[in-house]
């Protein structure tokens, strides 16, 4: 539970700092209405990202084994897979949420916990999908962009959503909590080692990172929610 | 007890190819971006269907990453004389930075408008260069069967990059024209839901506003020199 109110104070934190930077804007992206609030969150973001997350990814990647690293990687993304099965279920989308299953079903066993992903090897591809796509799926709109302390990117849907998926993450099960917390460090430390070199790329294409960032999430997320079978052809025909 | 110790030391073996496989999101973009640097081919005779030609354009695009040294090496005068001679002829430029550029397009002078299209082209060729030499063997792109009128001036063709653990969906707008080699042009492309030319117009039209064109025409050439300092 405590877990939860953390995760429900960093909201609450980031609605509210949204909230006082409403008035400060005008003529930017409609869809950011909170920009200069999220300019400042995002720059508080990316200095502790320099500072400790970052480095500390960085030196995972360089001194721990490759081994170790896949591993780390395959065992978390196989409980994600669980709760994408769970959201792909509530969109009604069959060959997605079996697919996924079936990837879940084969790591948990021949895969060994998920620790070897044996899934991506006899060609079961993984379709992520979390509960701010379901809720957009049933036509929950995203509402404003918004920056998250510490988290980054995000929508007001998501960000409320975001509760719903804490539950839905097996690994929040784990006890005592000195483990778990010593896990989503380490889930963290894994992700973020995943997206290294990205910001190399990201400063030479984006004139302007921020808003680079959040339209090309912005972007991400409209296709996420509007995937699948029965929008298919809506998507071709908005451009 | 030994055969224990086959099996671990088998999921080992096996663990590495399959970190091998691994794809971080990084190189997922990479790879989306080069895409577009893989459109090399030979003249084809008739007009395709459009999602014939992208399958076409993407399997060669694979061949060449697979097996051009130049990709492998990461040499980079060598990856952007590739991308230039087999990607660009492809790609209707002209209209990606036009539309890029939104309104302000048409009130640029033909100066001012070639050196926009010269700046965005470094811009971009020198990233898919660079993401070229990081492409994965084993990657393959599967274009989905389209579903438009055949008809049509201006088409969407859908495809996958498959070979990671995820498929990295990738769409293309293709117009038609006779004179492309292939008989379509690529004027605007999304990986996972992006598209580049409607990512780029918020950056475009921010800088317009603030420092005016030639602003904008100076901030790009100034961002490829450092670029290419690195």
């Amino acid at each position: 539970m405590p877990r939860l109110t953390s995760t429900l104070r960093l909201c609450l934190a980031a609605l509210l700092l949204a909230l006082v930077g409403c008035a400060s804007t005008s003529g930017g992206n409609p869809l950011d209405p909170f920009e200069a609030t999220n300019r400042k969150i995002d720059a508080f973001n990316e200095s502790v990202d320099q500072a400790v997350l970052k480095p500390v990814a960085k030196s995972y990647q360089d001194y721990t084994p490759n081994l170790l690293q896949t591993t780390v990687k395959n065992f978390f993304g196989n409980l994600r897979d669980v709760w994408s099965v769970v959201n792909n279920g509530l969109q009604l989308k069959p060959k997605e949420t079996l697919e996924t299953g079936a990837r879940v079903v084969v790591n948990s066993t021949v895969g060994l916990y998920g620790l070897i992903d044996v899934g991506t090897h006899v060609g079961l591809q993984r379709y992520t999908a979390d509960f701010g796509q379901t809720l957009g799926y049933w036509g929950m709109p995203a509402g404003p962009y918004v920056v998250i302390p510490l988290l980054g990117p995000s929508t007001a849907r998501d960000t409320a959503a975001l509760l719903v998926d804490r539950h839905g993450d097996p690994w929040g099960q784990i006890n005592p909590v000195a483990s778990r917390n010593q896990g989503i460090a380490l889930r963290l430390v894994d992700k973020r080692a995943q997206f290294l070199g990205m910001d190399d790329r990201l400063n030479e294409v984006a004139l302007d990172k921020y808003s680079f960032v959040r339209d090309a999430y912005l972007q991400k997320r409209r296709a996420e929610v509007r995937r699948g079978p029965p929008s298919d052809v809506d998507e071709l025909e908005e451009k | 007890m030994t055969s224990l110790y086959k099996d671990a030391q088998g999921a080992d073996m096996f663990q590495q190819s399959i970190s091998q496989v691994t794809v971080r999101l990084s190189r997922l973009i990479n790879t989306g971006l080069l895409v577009l640097a893989g459109l090399a081919l030979p003249a084809y005779a008739a007009p395709q269907a459009p999602d014939a030609f992208m399958q076409q354009l993407s399997n060669e695009l694979m061949e060449v990453v697979r097996k051009d040294p130049a990709v492998k090496s990461g040499d980079m005068q060598k990856l952007a004389n590739l991308v230039d001679t087999r990607v660009l002829p492809n790609v209707n430029f002209q209209r990606i930075t036009a539309s890029a550029v939104g309104p302000a397009w048409r009130k640029a002078t033909p100066e001012q408008q070639k050196r926009l299209q010269e700046e965005f082209k470094m811009l971009l060729v020198r990233s898919y260069a660079g993401a070229l030499s990081q492409t994965k063997d084993n990657y393959t792109i599967v274009v989905k069967s389209f579903k438009g009128s055949a008809e049509d001036n201006e088409v969407v063709v859908r495809s996958e990059i498959r070979g990671g653990n995820e498929p990295i969906p990738l769409d293309y707008r293709l117009e038609k024209n006779a004179d492309a080699p292939g008989g379509w042009m690529i004027y605007n492309f999304n990986i996972l839901g992006v598209w580049l030319v409607d990512n780029y117009r918020t950056q475009f039209s921010q800088e317009i506003n603030a420092k005016g064109v030639d602003g904008l025409i100076a901030t790009l050439a100034e961002r490829n020199k450092s670029n290419s300092r690195k």
